[in-house]
């Protein structure tokens, strides 16, 4: 087959037919056609009109949506198309809040990048938008509309990804607007802060919550001891903040660093993803023998917690009860260690460095604390660790490596392939075919499960038990694949989770950009770490072996309970919706709330409703009832849920069960 | 099933005066599948006595939007009252029709035998009507257009070519029937005897293009959508019509939606569909019952379902209402509208042709393109071409609103020129003004000068002037207009219809209707006018779609033709036309002031000075042209311009 | 029809949401008819009801809002218990419509950068374009539609309006 041939700016380029559109053609020699709205792995939107290409009549066209033809002759630049960009670009600084002096985004913002290359010196247009107020209610995120320009990205991410769909646009022509429903706030809507968006976003219209301010403040506290522990994703990522390439290692020059900005100690969050390893292959592997509670769901990633207790009650018992290595680190120092390292727990300060954005929201979970402290004080992401290096005034690239303390600065490679895709799978496998089989596993390698596929499945057969194991990131492949399950398509055994597509490495803490391509080369990164390691498997880790003597006892022990393990509740996915009152002023009437959440009304709660009226009616006492509907009393696994005036306790009530409710429990309320 | 009909009815004798029972249950017993036939029998035969003259008189209220905001029912029912009280109603025929075209004289009636057409008819004209009219053959002269008797030898008629709207004011769009009998789907019966290659070839030698203003080849989008290998196809009414000013497509619908039903069917069936889509505006409320009507009879006939007719071919029809979008007439973004998504159009590839609704490939035509296909399958491709232009041929329907003496819908022939439309048919400018321009195309088009008056209106030379023909919207303009407002008013509604999802729309409309803004206040500088033809550039080359490619145009076109009075408006501070008001001038006539003070009194700035009994004078630098004071003198002594 | 009074009765504001989303199925392209119909039954579309919509028909509620700003034909704040729409397409705005639009702004008394009274009396909308351009300049009053109107039939029309409380 003869090859076929296009033109670009005169030059001939030789096309496959593969190529998705002109755009990544042009890419692939060496010109970068501008663009806010088109992602490879998003939909393509064609809304911001700066990747048009001018074709041989003199026609411009969006670069991101034509296919190459043989043939086809394109110019990626010319006297139009430079106009064009200008003003579009222009048309967009009249409406951005410009800070780039303090902006976090500033240095990796398209639009600034974009305006300086072309260099649009002059805005001859005024702001025509009133100051929208900055959404900070999130643990994890910051939204800042005075910076968006509209592009859809987040929307698209959002939906398409991670199959939330938190934010949306909203109005049209020049209101619109890109806002959560209803235009509340995040923290009020069903947002898992996995921060897909953050890292996505071209400008600073959404960014990472600064927490670094608190953690200098405890730095730079004599009082305070502070202790820093290092998530595995960001050692194969932070080099990419200062010039150097995805995936290289720059684990010890960040101790370095660390340790030059004041911290006590500096550990490894891996030693703690052994610690996990360990219960939570017990857990699973008591599971298996029981037959109860499968499949098990990994339960180490936040924002796939937060998706589950908000969509999944079906299935919440399914997931692992241990914590995740940061919150179990923090559980060790402050329910351990900080007696034995004669620490008060005041002045205990434990931060956490991690790819993740959802992080931040764990660590403020109210049950991850020990006497009134958080086991986690403060969680900073990657970047805000470069942004502490550079504020020191570090070189980071003239650093000299320095080392972990001890002794939790010890980890297997286990613990390590955490950061990825597919690692959390296989450091269990490397402890449960151990014990399985009671023989040592030799060959660590369970290459089945590593890649950045969105979906992994493998079965192992092993001493006569079959393990059925799936590896899923991103939410969107995890909601499809839970309904799968719950239609009894497929069964599994164990299932690992990660919110972010390709796993931790992946976050939304992550340097940007944070391209599939850049994803592999960090994942490729701690399989090398990995496979260098002296320990691989996480029951080998002396100081793993040490903590169950000294302390723990045994796996799933009491002790490990208190320590390292949690429970679950359920979320409401939008905050502040109160059915409006019949009437004011009726606080002698039993007030009757019956919830028609998702899944209270898919089990009826409204049929519930109805026949509650009628049996008021039948009873005559529609008068000293009020009947109310609400979204979410967060019993969604009891449900259909009702509440009672204004009693704490939650009833869960079928519909075969509401003329029993009615006479039992609201009949005696009423005066 | 047709072959039988016609081997029945070969030796049947039928004509007006001898109408033939058999030959109607004939043609019922084929195109009805149930039972109740004498129902129908009795129907057709009424239309059969109206034809044949068996009725002594048919009257013909014209039931168009227009006509029954101004009162037609009311005119019904005084009618019927009327001719029962006399004993008479059984021998007259009342027929509630769709839009007959001269809105500006409506409420209309015409009444047959007699040939009368009646305009600006009243309730209280008719016990006059029947008394003379129906009974005595008399004509009331009052109530004729300018003396003239027959519709169509007034001139708003004469110059008018009426293909598309030939039943409209004339049946009962509600009474399948009524439509059938005049020849409504034997144009699907034709060309299902052909195979939907050639049926296409013949759309593309007729020379049919789009009507909703893309003046694209309907024969060759049909061919692009048949191309697509797909189990699933889909075939789309356009009826969004959102263009202000230009109701063509409404009364389309409102007065013959058998035409519109059959188009969809013969595309259907060319393209290789068997389910079509008409996307309505929500405030076309008749229309969409009108379709609802005659959707739920083709269901019961039998002309839409299953093996339809007979034919093998199967085709059902659902409506979807707008709700309130005039972006949404942009065909992607009317496929995201019926997929229940926001309005806003997607990138383009893929078309429509490859994936289109709901992925599949689709075909979207105007109202008034395929209520022409019957048309073209009945008469034939020579027939079409007979009227209007080698590559424009066939005839288009504008909605002639404006400083026009006889507003309305006509049709006229491709290739008419602009003074024909103007002075001829639409009895030249209201008042006795001077004729300044024609806005064609709606906001996405341009403006025609009196340079332009003896050009032909066809897709090409619109276009070679920098205008075009658009849905049919044309607005004209008298000297008393001023173009700049004209051009920010059109600016305006793009800013507030443009969808928002790309940039040089979204905010390149808005600049450029924050300079127009500036200038009709007299704040306008000359780098504005540059800064306008920059924004311009960008929108028109750089927008996702032809609501921001085309949103420019007023502007460039007004600026182009009516430069002096951007400039009168930026250097002089003055709007020539007077329109603009805060470039009026209010001033005291001298000779008429009488001295009496109220207007300075109510002057809210104190800008009028005087004495008592004495010449009162507006300072203009104070002025802030609010009126009060115009409104406020007794004696009319205060002029504005 | 019978229009249900808002906010004051919610249940069985459900019931009736339940019934109309039962009317048009759950498929995505259902959305925009049931939303149609709530608005036609309830004059606006109120936010727990949109909340309920999307958990019904499964789609995420930042969509459903988004599809409810998109179209000027839904509104979600409350109506007034009149209409007034006045158009201000082409041909009415060509015979003066915005003189017309002015008068009822000041006689009805709408507040400044609103569309209804705060007591929620009446609402004074702009349409562009209702196709009747032979009667322009045309407005319509809770759906009757006036014709050929000039600034002096305003307070006339208003007048004809406030007597229908009455009835």
């Amino acid at each position: 087959m003869t090859t076929q041939y296009m033109e670009i700016n005169n030059k001939k380029v030789e096309i496959t037919g593969k190529e998705k559109n002109i755009l990544e053609v042009a890419r692939g020699m060496g010109i970068e056609i501008p663009t806010f709205c088109y992602h490879s792995e998003l939909s393509v939107y064609g809304a911001c009109r700066m990747c048009m290409v001018e074709d041989e009549k003199g026609n411009l066209i969006a670069s991101c949506s034509l296919k190459p033809q043989a043939g086809m002759k394109i110019k990626t630049h010319s006297k139009k198309i430079m106009n064009t960009r200008r003003m579009i670009l222009e048309l967009l600084l009249a409406n951005h809040h410009q800070e780039c002096t303090t902006c976090v985004k500033s240095g990796d913002c398209v639009l600034q990048k974009l305006a300086m290359d072309m260099g649009v010196k002059k805005v001859r247009f005024k702001p025509r938008k009133p100051w929208q107020d900055l959404d900070t209610s999130s643990a994890s995120i910051v939204r800042d509309p005075n910076k968006c320009i509209l592009c859809g990205d987040c929307v698209r991410m959002c939906s398409e990804i991670q199959g939330v769909g938190v934010l949306g646009f909203i109005n049209r022509g020049p209101d619109i607007n890109v806002v959560p429903a209803f235009g509340k706030l995040i923290s009020d809507v069903d947002c898992v802060n996995c921060g897909q968006c953050v890292s996505i976003c071209p400008t600073g219209a959404l960014t990472i919550k600064d927490d670094t301010l608190e953690v200098w403040d405890a730095l730079l506290d004599p009082t305070k001891k502070v202790i820093f522990q290092i998530a595995p994703a960001v050692r194969v990522a932070i080099g990419e903040e200062f010039h150097h390439t995805e995936g290289e290692n720059y684990l010890y020059k960040s101790v370095a660093a660390i340790k030059m900005m004041g911290a006590d100690y500096v550990f490894d969050t891996s030693f703690s993803a052994d610690l996990t390893v360990v219960e939570e292959a017990s857990e699973f592997l008591n599971r298996v023998i029981k037959g109860e509670k499968l499949p098990q769901f990994t339960s180490c990633c936040p924002g796939w917690v937060t998706y589950a207790e908000e969509n999944c009650p079906d299935l919440i018992n399914n997931l692992s009860s241990c914590k995740s290595p940061q919150q179990m680190f923090g559980a060790v120092f402050k329910k351990f260690f900080a007696k034995q390292m004669n620490i008060s727990l005041e002045d205990m300060y434990v931060v956490s460095v991690m790819p993740c954005t959802a992080k931040k929201f764990e660590a403020k979970r109210p049950e991850m604390s020990t006497d009134g402290y958080q086991d986690v004080d403060a969680v900073i992401t990657t970047v805000e660790l470069a942004r502490m290096i550079r504020k020191m005034g570090i070189k980071f690239e003239e650093l000299k490596p320095a080392s972990l303390d001890m002794p939790f600065g010890f980890s297997s490679g286990a613990g390590v392939i955490f950061g990825t895709s597919g690692g959390v799978a296989e450091a269990a496998l490397r402890y449960a075919v151990e014990k399985l089989t009671n023989e040592t596993l030799d060959d660590v390698n369970f290459t089945e499960v590593r890649g950045l596929d969105g979906l992994k499945e493998a079965t192992f057969n092993v001493a006569g038990h079959e393990i059925k194991l799936a590896v899923v990131s991103g939410l969107a492949n995890t909601q499809r694949l839970i309904e799968k399950i719950r239609n009894k398509e497929v069964e599994y055994h164990l299932i690992e989770v990660m919110a972010c597509p390709g796993g931790c490495i992946g976050g939304g803490g992550q340097p940007v950009p944070n391209t599939a391509a850049a994803r592999v080369k960090r994942s490729k990164g701690l399989y090398s770490i990995d496979a260098t390691s002296t320990v691989k498997k996480s029951q080998n880790n002396p100081t793993i072996e040490k903590l169950y003597a000294e302390w723990l006892k045994t796996p799933n022990s009491d002790e490990a309970h208190y320590a390292l393990h949690t429970h679950y509740g359920h979320k409401r996915r939008i905050g502040g919706m109160e059915i409006a009152d019949a009437a004011e002023g009726t606080t002698e009437k039993v007030i009757i709330s019956v919830c028609v959440g998702t899944n209270c009304y898919l089990k009826g709660s409204y049929d519930v409703l109805q026949e509650l009226i009628a049996l008021a009616k039948k009873h005559g006492v529609e008068d000293k009832v009020e009947f109310k509907g609400t979204f979410c009393l967060e019993n969604c696994s009891n449900g259909p849920s009702i509440k009672v005036s204004d009693d704490l306790h939650k009833y869960g009530v079928k519909k075969e069960e509401t003329e029993k409710f009615f006479t039992n429990v609201v009949l005696p309320r009423i005066k | 099933m047709s072959k039988i009909f016609e081997e029945l009815t070969r030796e049947a004798v039928n004509t007006p005066k001898i109408p033939c029972r058999e030959f109607i249950n004939a043609k019922l017993g084929l195109v009805k599948l149930n039972e109740e036939k004498q129902k129908y029998a009795d129907e057709l035969s009424t239309i059969y006595r109206r034809e044949s003259g068996i009725f002594d008189c048919q009257i013909a209220l014209c039931k168009g939007t227009g006509c029954h905001s101004s009162g037609e029912s009311a005119l019904y029912n005084k009618i019927d009252e009327i001719l029962r009280a006399k004993g008479i109603r059984e021998k007259v025929n009342i027929v509630e029709t769709g839009c007959r075209g001269f809105c500006e004289m409506g409420p209309l009636v015409e009444i047959f035998p007699q040939n009368v057409f009646y305009c600006k008819v009243k309730p209280e004209h008719i016990e006059d009507i029947i008394n003379k009219t129906v009974i005595k053959n008399e004509i009331i002269h009052e109530l004729l257009f300018d003396g003239v008797q027959i519709a169509e030898e007034i001139p708003f008629y004469k110059k008018q070519v009426r293909r598309v709207l030939k039943e409209s004011g004339h049946i009962n769009p509600e009474n399948i029937n009524d439509s059938i009998v005049h020849g409504s789907y034997q144009g699907f019966m034709n060309a299902t005897r052909m195979t939907p290659e050639e049926v296409i070839e013949m759309m593309k030698a007729s020379g049919l293009r789009g009507r909703g203003g893309g003046g694209f080849s309907t024969g060759l989008k049909w061919q692009f959508t048949r191309a697509t290998d797909s189990a699933k196809k889909y075939i789309i009414c356009n009826a969004d019509e959102g263009d202000p000013g230009a109701f063509m497509d409404r009364s389309l619908l409102e007065g013959d939606p058998h035409k519109i039903i059959e188009g969809m069917m013969i595309a259907g069936y060319s393209i290789g569909a068997d389910e079509g889509y008409i996307y309505v505006r929500a405030e076309y409320p008749l229309a969409i019952h009108r379709l609802e009507v005659a959707i739920a009879q083709c269901t019961e006939f039998g002309i839409l379902g299953k093996n339809i007719l007979g034919t093998g071919f199967d085709f059902t029809i659902k409506i979807k209402q707008g709700a309130g979008a005039f972006v949404c007439g942009e065909e992607t973004a009317l496929i995201s509208s019926i997929e229940g998504k926001r309005g806003m159009p997607t990138v383009k590839p893929p078309f429509p042709s490859t994936s289109g609704l709901f992925g599949k490939p689709t075909s979207i035509n105007n109202v008034e393109t395929l209520a022409n296909v019957p048309l073209i399958m009945n008469n034939g491709i020579e027939w079409f071409k007979e009227v209007g232009t080698t590559k424009s041929p066939g005839t288009k329907v504008f909605a002639m609103t404006g400083k026009i003496r006889n507003t309305g819908l006509v049709e006229v022939p491709m290739g008419i020129t602009l003074r024909e439309i103007v002075f001829e048919i639409g009895g030249g400018v209201k008042d006795g003004r001077k004729f300044k321009a024609a806005q064609i195309g709606g906001p996405s088009g341009g403006c025609l000068t009196e340079e332009h008056l003896d050009m032909p209106i066809d897709y090409d030379s619109l276009q070679a002037a920098g205008a075009m023909v658009g849905s049919g919207g044309l607005v004209i303009l008298d000297d008393k207009t001023c173009m700049v407002e004209t051009a920010r008013y059109f600016m305006s509604f793009t800013q507030s219809e443009s969808c928002g999802k790309c940039i040089p729309c979204r905010e390149g409309t808005g600049r450029m209707l924050e300079i127009m803004e500036r200038i009709v206040i007299g704040k306008g500088t000359m780098d504005d006018v540059d800064l306008l033809s920059e924004l311009a550039q960008t929108i028109k080359f750089a927008s996702l779609c032809g609501l921001g490619k085309t949103a420019p145009n007023p502007v460039l076109s007004t600026l182009k033709y009516f430069r002096e009075e951007y400039l009168a408006h930026i250097v002089d501070k003055r709007c020539p036309a007077g329109e603009c008001d805060a470039l009026k001038t209010y001033m005291i006539v001298p000779e008429l002031c009488k001295g009496c003070s109220k207007c300075a009194r109510v002057c809210p700035v104190q800008a009028i000075t005087g004495e008592i009994k004495k010449t009162y004078i507006i300072d203009q630098e104070k002025c802030i042209k609010c009126g009060a004071c115009y409104e406020a003198c007794p004696f009319n002594a205060i002029t504005v311009g | 029809m019978e229009k249900t009074e808002t906010v004051q009765e919610p249940l069985r504001n459900f019931a009736k949401v339940k019934e109309i989303i039962e009317k048009f199925g759950t498929d995505r392209s259902a959305l925009i008819p049931v939303l149609q119909a709530i608005q036609s039954e309830f004059r606006y579309l109120p936010q727990e009801m949109l909340s309920f919509v999307s958990t019904a028909m499964g789609i995420p509620q930042a969509e459903v809002f988004g599809v409810a700003t998109f179209y000027a034909q839904f509104s979600t704040q409350p109506k007034g218990k009149h209409i007034v729409q006045v158009c201000d397409g082409t041909a009415c705005h060509v015979r003066g419509s915005s003189e017309i639009i002015k008068k009822f702004k000041k006689d009805l008394q709408i507040p400044v950068g609103g569309t209804t009274t705060e007591d929620l009396y009446v609402t004074l909308e702009t349409v562009s374009c209702l196709g009747a351009c032979a009667l322009a300049p045309a407005v319509v009053v809770d759906g009757k539609v006036y014709g050929n109107v000039n600034f002096d039939d305003v307070a006339r029309i208003i007048m004809t309006m406030k007597e229908s409380d009455d009835e």
